[in-house]
């Protein structure tokens, strides 16, 4: 048995026989032809193309892929295999080197692939997947090759692979591929979207998986925990079996949770959010029962285009959220990445320390253009329904100050256009530094609200990178310096009568529930597929007993006795589902 | 890989010979292999030229793609430039 932990992309949990798919592992022996067969080689290669150009047709034209990023991919890659001057170098390759049609198309993709790998660009970088995907399309008629053999499985599988290409995951048979196990990737990779629309579990980011497995494995995917567990014993798999069951049948349960409202056994209402990244998921958040969006994470625009994202993208996005959600609060947050991450900037020196870096907030103050485009965007957005600005990373009251100021440039700009929008729009900030937490009251006294992003104030608070595998179990939320400082920044914000949510994953962690209520949380962001569980506890509990737990964690010094305290707290609210 | 994308679609729907060169090598507008592999980002510069019968038509269309609505992109910096040739 293995256990392997990554990061979790797509919730849920896949038991099954594995499939292992390298796609960056063919190799294609060098065989040298005669000249006389050099037109038959080539002739193969044109059919090739034709073929490959049939199969994507009839892919692009399945109906649930009409999604926009997914039909992108496919017509540039359409581009490719029309593109002469592309079939012609393979051909030419073929006519000089005398080789066989398959090592010229390997050879030359390769080329290409790592020509664009080589560019200091991670837009481009990545573009070599692409590639890579184009010459196994290629490959698959060449070697004739009976299709692929995820196409016309016959029973359940998990994929294991280094990494999924965008036509692979799209081919795959829904009904049999259960879940996904990959090497490389990361929230924002192809397999991570896909894994998402397609609503089956994926981890990414495992590390070396394909050469020590082999397809009689099975293979245990927890998309909810990150967790691959490969070989299990009798056991685990009894456990999972059991754990799978149990959330199916829990999840079933919960949807008639739905339309009841999330109030504790004493009658406090909890007002539950939902954290979302993408458009399309507000509607999720709503079908689970969330009252509005906490957290809108907006990186996926800068991410996904390539290019600079333009105020109209950025105003159908928010758009499209707030028509969801027209009378309940959308948070909009604003660009909250690293200067690295970001596509066509101006090159910036590598930082040696990304974390502690130019990001985020800070990169929006110095790069006014990027920065007043989305908030054009969100103000213009704000007539449209009860929309919220929150700025991210703030770590002083003069970084605040500076982006209301920039905020209402933006409005006396909008002002010049007659361009209608909230005035009054509520402009609230994360607390996910350590330095914005401990002078919460002076930034209290200028914000609209407060929105708790527990996953970096942990990791600033702590200097534990959870991602490090050799300090990620360092990482706790129930540290007693954790529950402190969250327990004064609830505090001030509570003294200053502005808002306060809980936006980082303790939000959705049913242990961690009683706690942040009795701390005095009224509201919780969160991944929507978590809400009816945690609209489930709060519905369990009384406010008193909350109240009465916080204050027993108060007078605990170490992590492992909170721990310990808060998860018996949790098992005896709902016995046996924890 | 949107823009390549435009910018190929664009030159293949003229009928002169067009090419795209910066400082290192020369691409034919109408293929997205080379395209791509001129990975122009934002800021660099580029030489149009185009040969042929519309070609006037051709580097107008293109001058508008890039430098008016640059590619569907926020006025900022100028994605590239177009030169006669």
């Amino acid at each position: 048995m293995e256990i392997r932990k990554g990061i979790g992309v797509s919730p849920g949990i896949a038991i099954a026989r594995c499939m292992v798919i390298d796609s960056k592992d063919y190799r294609i022996p060098r065989r040298s032809i005669l000249d006389s067969q050099r037109a038959k080689e080539i002739l193969r290669v044109r059919r090739a193309f034709a073929f490959a150009i049939k199969d994507l047709t009839e892919l692009s034209e399945r109906k649930h892929f009409e999604e926009g990023k997914i039909k992108d991919i496919f017509a540039v890659h359409m581009r490719f295999l029309r593109d002469k001057t592309f079939r012609k170098r393979i051909t030419d390759y073929i006519d000089k080197e005398r080789v066989t049609a398959e090592y010229a198309v390997s050879t030359i993709l390769r080329e290409i692939a790592s020509h664009f790998e080589g560019i200091d660009d991670p837009y481009i970088s990545e573009r070599a997947a692409d590639i890579y995907d184009i010459e196994r399309r290629l490959l698959i008629h060449l070697l004739g090759k009976v299709k692929e053999e995820v196409e016309h499985l016959r029973e359940e599988v998990v994929i294991v692979a280094h990494d999924l290409t965008p036509t692979q995951t799209a081919s795959f048979n829904r009904t049999f591929v259960k879940g996904f196990a990959t090497e490389a990737g990361g929230r924002t990779s192809h397999t991570a979207i896909i894994s998402k629309t397609m609503g089956i579990p994926a981890v990414v980011a495992l590390g070396d998986m394909t050469s020590g497995i082999n397809s009689e494995s099975i293979v245990i995917i927890d998309g909810n925990r990150g967790v691959v567990v490969v070989d299990p014993d009798e056991e685990t798999l009894k456990q999972y079996r059991n754990y799978a069951q149990q959330v199916s049948l829990f999840v079933h349960q919960l949807d008639e949770l739905r339309d009841k409202p999330a109030v504790t056994r004493d009658e406090v209402k909890i007002q539950l959010l939902g954290n979302i990244e993408f458009p399309e998921e507000s509607a999720m958040v709503r079908d689970k029962g969330g009252e509005g969006i906490g957290l809108y994470r907006t990186e996926f625009l800068y991410l996904y285009g390539g290019t600079e994202p333009t105020e109209e993208d950025h105003y159908q996005a928010y758009a499209q959220a707030v028509k969801v959600f027209p009378h309940e609060p959308v948070v909009i947050r604003t660009m909250d990445l690293g200067a690295d991450k970001l596509p066509q900037t101006i090159r910036q020196m590598p930082e040696a320390n990304p974390v502690l870096g130019l990001r985020s907030i800070r990169y929006c103050l110095q790069n006014l253009g990027l920065f007043k485009t989305q908030l054009r965007a969100i103000l213009r957005a704000s007539v449209l329904g009860d929309v919220r600005v929150m700025f991210p990373l703030i770590t002083n009251l003069q970084e605040l100050r500076q982006a209301k100021m920039i905020l209402r440039d933006v409005m006396e700009d909008l002002d010049e256009y007659a361009a209608p929008y909230n005035a009054k729009i509520p402009v609230g900030i994360m607390i996910e530094t350590p330095s914005s937490a401990l002078t919460s009251n002076y930034l209290a006294a200028e914000s609209d609200f407060f929105s708790i992003g527990t996953n970096d104030l942990i990791q600033y608070t702590l200097a534990v990178d959870r991602g490090n595998e050799h300090v990620s179990t360092l990482f706790s939320a129930a540290e007693p310096a954790i529950v402190r400082i969250l327990r004064s920044v609830i505090h001030d914000a509570g003294k200053a009568g502005i808002g306060l949510s809980i936006c980082g994953e303790v939000a959705s962690d049913p242990e961690y529930i009683m706690l942040l209520l009795g701390m005095g949380v009224r509201t919780l962001s969160l991944a929507p597929p978590m809400i009816p569980e945690i609209k489930k506890i709060i519905r369990s509990v009384t406010i008193e007993d909350c109240n009465m737990l916080a204050r027993r964690v108060a007078t605990l010094d170490s992590q492992r006795q909170i721990k310990n305290l808060l998860r018996d707290a949790a098992s005896q609210i709902l016995p046996g589902q924890l | 890989m949107r823009p390549a994308m435009q910018f190929v679609d664009l030159a293949g729907s003229f009928k002169s010979d067009i090419s795209v060169s910066n400082e290192m090598t020369t691409a034919d507008a109408k293929s997205i292999m080379q395209m791509t592999m001129l990975a122009a980002t934002c800021g660099s510069k580029l030489r149009v030229r185009a040969k042929g019968r519309d070609a006037r038509d051709a580097l107008a269309a293109i001058r508008e793609l890039v430098e008016e609505r640059l590619f569907g992109e926020p006025p900022g910096e100028k994605a590239a430039s177009v030169q006669k040739g």
